[in-house]
């Protein structure tokens, strides 16, 4: 008696293991898989999106979220139907190479410059970027990068190149490269007291802020595009091709455009559709 | 101190609260590596005890090979998944990468060191206390084998716990071959991450905790199989 009730905790355990396993992995059949950026997906953008569309058409969406240079790899790869990131020029190499079969605008945000409130360079309210960036170089005061070849990282090294300042000067002592995401490096700024270059959506939905406020916004220079482009299906012939570009252009129709426009964090909208049809 | 406060109140909240997606993470969390853990066993297990009661050469260097292996990085493992699984790998073509599968043979591999070498140890210490009465019972070294994982079975049960619980804990190899994607491949370990990249850091130390309880509801679980059945065969 005894001893078939551990076997029956035994058996249960087993077939709960095996059988729920395979209903988990066979339960939908209609799926593509989007490669996208730690920006969308943390700022809660897909959750407020997928099941819109997933409702729509029944096609499930399945969002792999890696910075742009990672998630442009899982693309070349062939791991990815879409490919859905931030960072024009590798955005338009990944379709140059033949990678990608046409590149969409979707939306825009743009970055911002966070840092300590009490602002050791003395650029708090600046809306010049560049400047911004030779005085935190000049104070050698501490900087925390993505430092991971993110859309959101080339964004900042391309800042550093117009201000004319070599950040790698500065590793080891003030400029600090954690080498993660956006929501890592920001925890780290915020435990240091570090400036960070951030984009708006993920800094809204961040809530571990410390003493970070915003200290530069407004910039020209600050816009941030995202594009969208469908795996070319003749360089990996099991791209899900028709329901990969109908989720493209599900996001550039007027319905998607809106949905985007919809998404509010408070009284903040995070991002701005900017598809051209 | 606020945080720590703020996390049990998470946890808490989280438990009481019995959100469906949450319910569904920590399903998937236990199916994927109960699964590996399980698999593991199989592969491990025999494995081990194998070596344990076997004499071959390079046996030493297999040893040294399996002890070492029981540090393998999980993130190397998932690289290494990772690779093979890709549409551009060797194994491409069948299109799990980003399943619940792949997750359960990257954390399968990460495992099977573990229960191998420690059950050969565990078995190899009985084999050389009855040796002698199993060979002058006339034993061979396959029903000898039996005998001992038999005989060890409430230690090799420790064994294989010890493999579910880091296999329930990595998050590394899981991030990579999972790929985290909501309602797919989410598990506990993983949702702790994004959590934390979120900044909710009370939430994030929230699921831990929600995670620990699980792991140990689980341990007192395989506690009471034993204590049975050890009362039934003494």
């Amino acid at each position: 008696m005894a001893l078939s009730r551990s076997r029956v905790i035994t058996a249960a355990i087993v077939a709960f293991t095996l059988l729920g396993l395979q209903g988990a992995a066979f339960a939908q059949q209609n799926f593509i898989t989007v490669a996208s950026t730690t920006s969308t997906e943390q700022s809660g953008l897909f959750k407020h999106l997928l099941p819109v569309y997933e409702k729509k058409t029944g096609t499930q969406v399945r969002v792999v979220a890696l910075g742009t240079g990672q998630a442009l790899d899982m693309g070349r790869r062939g791991d990815a139907d879409v490919v859905f990131v931030h960072d024009k020029v590798a955005e338009e190499k990944f379709v140059a190479d033949g990678f990608g079969v046409r590149r969409f605008e979707v939306m825009y945000n743009d970055f911002v410059l966070v840092g300590p409130k009490a602002d050791p360079a003395k650029i708090a309210g600046s809306k010049d970027i560049t400047d911004a960036y030779k005085k935190i170089a000049a104070a050698g005061a501490p900087f925390a990068s993505r430092g991971d070849k993110s859309g959101t990282h080339a964004a900042e090294l391309r800042l550093w190149k117009d201000a004319g300042v070599d950040p790698n000067t500065g590793k080891g002592t003030w400029y600090r490269e954690t080498g993660s995401g956006m929501g890592p490096t920001l925890n780290t700024a915020s435990a240091m007291n570090a400036y960070s270059f951030t984009d708006r959506g993920t800094w809204l939905s961040f809530r571990n802020r410390g003493d970070l406020v915003i200290v530069v916004e407004g910039d020209q220079k600050l816009f941030n595009q995202y594009g969208v482009m469908l795996v070319n299906p003749a360089k990996h012939l099991h791209v899900k091709k028709d329901l990969g570009q109908a989720f493209v252009d599900w996001l550039i129709s007027p319905e998607g455009q809106q949905s985007i426009a919809a998404y509010k964090i408070g009284a903040d909208q995070l991002f701005f559709p900017n598809a051209k049809r | 101190m606020t945080g720590l406060g703020e996390a049990f109140a998470a946890a808490w909240a989280l438990v009481i609260g019995f959100d469906s997606g949450l319910a569904g993470i920590v399903l998937l969390s236990l199916q994927v590596s109960l699964s590996a853990a399980l698999i593991a066993t199989l592969i491990g297990l025999p494995l081990g005890a194998a070596i344990a009661v076997e004499r071959f050469p390079g046996r030493q260097v297999l040893i040294v090979l399996l002890n070492a292996l029981m540090g393998l990085p999980p993130v190397v493992v998932g690289l290494l998944i990772y690779l093979l699984l890709s549409r551009a790998g060797p194994l491409g073509s069948i299109g799990i990468l980003f399943t619940p599968q792949a997750m359960v043979i990257a954390q399968t591999v990460l495992i099977v060191p573990i229960i191998a070498a420690l059950s050969r140890q565990t078995i190899e210490d009985a084999w050389r206390e009855y040796s002698e009465q199993l060979h002058s019972l006339g034993a061979r070294r396959l029903s000898a084998a039996m005998t001992l994982i038999w005989d060890t079975r409430f230690s090799l049960l420790t064994i294989v716990l010890a493999g579910f619980g880091r296999a329930a804990a990595e998050v590394g190899a899981v991030m990579i071959v999972g790929g985290n994607i909501d309602g797919v491949t989410r598990v506990m370990t993983t949702t702790i991450a994004l959590e934390t990249s979120k900044g909710d850091l009370p939430l994030a130390l929230g699921l831990g905790i929600v995670l620990i309880s699980l792991v140990i509801v689980l341990n007192a679980l395989a506690a009471v199989i034993r204590e049975v059945a050890q009362r039934r065969y003494g």
